[in-house]
């Protein structure tokens, strides 16, 4: 939607501008709760409104490209403010407060412009809360993330087999935590084999492949065997180049192979119903 | 000072260590078991280390020891039930604990000895006069 | 900067009072909040560490406190014998169980279980090995 013609809206807010900021800044200071600093919202504010200004004197629409500045900085302060824990309606109605002190200053001639002004704003304001949604969502999936990484789940894949899917990095923190919690699971469930498959691991340096050595050979000293899947080809040239031992532990390039292995050394044999022997 | 017990069950010697072992215990269970593997002729001997919370280097020589000494007396050594926090130790301090098996609990490590010794009977009868090798 | 509060100490003159560390460390770890496998490593070096102090230095003291820097808790212990100390550090320190010469002090082997290790030692003025271990 363009106007018709926003002269006076513009002549206003560009020779009033230190009048209309300062009002901004108070009206939404006045309905926020503490925690913004006088020189942060001044900036962010101010920024904010030379943006619009250029941007209404480019055509008004929010998806315009004259908007692109605006849209940017709403972005970042829908970020900013979702995550010290605004609620969505507080960073809408900054953005609102804007209305009053630019009607305030505009002749009752003008209220055509005002109005598509007032349309504008709107726009804005609903444009933060959808950035705002967007803002949480993405700070949930990086805890998210974060929580994976942590944890470790150890799988039983049968009676006295358990499974250790490594996935992502593998950093000195995450692998005692992986460690530990392995050999924890082998004694609370009485198991006796454990396949390790590092198919999601990224990278093995020798420090993760010691780490792995470590691992196998306290289990073993719990009575357990390990074996190590999911060895990619380059995994096992990285493993060759650097010179790293895994002596007589045995590895398997799938985890399916290392499970057909495994339990047949715990003494299962699979039978197909027609007979034939897996 | 007390000394650990040992139990014996059919052709295998079981020790359960429950105390925090002073370096004379273990000098002592040492030789009561070379002992009582000689007197009973046992062909197995089960370490339950279940409620050790420590294993040092001191302890850690005295099983490797046991281990050998039993070997020497024709009897299998079997270390069961080390803690995950222990083992765990073990390996950081570079102990690896030559010569001696370990299993996850008491019936395994009994398990374990029961298998070796029908593969040594199978070999026995098949080539009658043969040395025992496991 | 770290802040060692009341210490407690052990005088190192048997067999039994290896033990009588190992639980005095173990109670102190338990309450510094170590975790599980932390509070073994500490144990079983300050084991290893009261032997020598028993075994080489002719006997000695254990003297064991909490301790504590900016962010987190930890246990401090310090084993001291005015034996006859260590004439070879670096190869004392290298030292691995397995071999077969050297005193087998097993130093390496605690360094690795600790977060901090010194040691002080020189021929005929006895030796001081102070070890601490953080909780997380």
């Amino acid at each position: 939607m363009v106007a018709a013609t926003n002269g006076a809206l513009i002549g206003s807010m560009t020779s009033d501008r230190e009048g209309i900021l300062a009002d901004w800044e108070a009206a939404v200071r006045g309905s926020q709760r503490t925690g913004r600093s006088s020189p942060d919202l001044q900036s962010e504010l101010s920024s904010l409104y030379d943006a619009i200004l250029s941007g209404v004197g480019s055509g008004g629409d929010i998806r315009s490209e004259g908007m692109g500045e605006v849209r940017a900085l709403l972005n970042e302060m829908s970020f900013a403010r979702a995550r010290q824990g605004y609620t969505p309606t507080e960073t809408a109605s900054a953005v609102f407060a804007l209305k009053e002190p630019v009607r305030g200053r505009l002749p009752d001639t003008q209220m055509a412009e005002f109005v598509e002004f007032s349309t504008l704003i709107d726009q804005l304001g609903l444009f933060t809360f959808e950035t705002f949604a967007a803002a949480r969502e993405s700070v949930i999936m990086s805890q998210t993330e974060q929580l994976l990484e942590l944890s470790t789940p150890v799988v039983k894949l049968w009676d006295g087999v358990l499974a250790v899917p490594l996935v992502g990095t593998l950093d000195s923190a995450r692998t005692q935590v992986v460690m530990e919690t392995l050999l924890q699971t082998l004694v609370d469930t009485g198991s006796a084999h454990a396949i390790i498959d590092i198919t999601g691991v990224a990278a093995v340096d020798t420090q993760v492949a010691q780490h792995l050595l470590k691992t196998v050979v306290a289990a073993r000293l719990m009575g357990a065997e390990c074996i190590i899947s999911g060895i990619r080809p380059q995994i096992a040239q990285t493993v060759v180049a650097l010179g790293i031992e895994f002596g007589d532990i045995p590895t398997k390039a799938t985890l399916a192979d290392a499970l057909r292995h495994v339990l047949r050394q715990a003494g299962f044999d699979i039978v197909r119903r027609n007979g034939e022997r897996s | 000072m007390e000394r650990i017990p040992i139990y014996k069950i059919g052709d295998i010697l079981l020790v359960s260590i429950q105390i925090d072992l002073q370096d004379q215990d273990a000098m002592n269970l040492q030789d009561d078991l070379s002992n009582r593997v000689v007197e009973t002729g046992a062909h197995g001997v089960v370490i339950d280390i279940s409620a050790l919370e420590l294993v040092d280097s001191f302890i850690g020589r005295m099983l490797s020891t046991i281990a050998a000494v039993s070997r020497v007396l024709d009897a299998r050594t079997v270390v069961v039930g080390m803690r995950p926090a222990v083992a765990i130790t073990l390996v950081e301090l570079g102990l690896s604990l030559p010569g001696v098996e370990t299993a996850l609990d008491v019936e395994s490590g009994l398990a374990l000895i029961a298998s070796h010794l029908s593969d040594s009977e199978f070999i026995d009868a098949a080539v009658p006069g043969a040395a025992l090798d496991d | 900067m770290t802040e060692a509060s009341d210490a407690t100490v052990v005088e190192i003159a048997s067999d039994a009072d290896v033990v009588r560390v190992r639980q005095l460390v173990r109670g102190l770890a338990v309450r510094a909040g170590l975790s599980l496998v932390d509070q073994t490593k500490l144990i079983t070096a300050s084991s290893e560490l009261a032997r020598n102090t028993l075994v080489y230095g002719g006997g000695g003291r254990a003297i064991v406190s909490f301790t504590q820097d900016n962010t987190r808790r930890g246990v401090e212990a310090q084993f001291v014998d005015e034996g006859p100390g260590i004439p070879d550090v670096d190869q004392a320190l290298q030292d691995g169980w397995t071999s077969g010469s050297g005193l087998g002090l097993g130093l390496s082997g605690s360094r690795r279980l600790v977060d901090v290790f010194d040691l002080d030692t020189d021929v005929g003025a006895g030796t001081r090995v102070r070890i601490v271990k953080w909780g997380r």
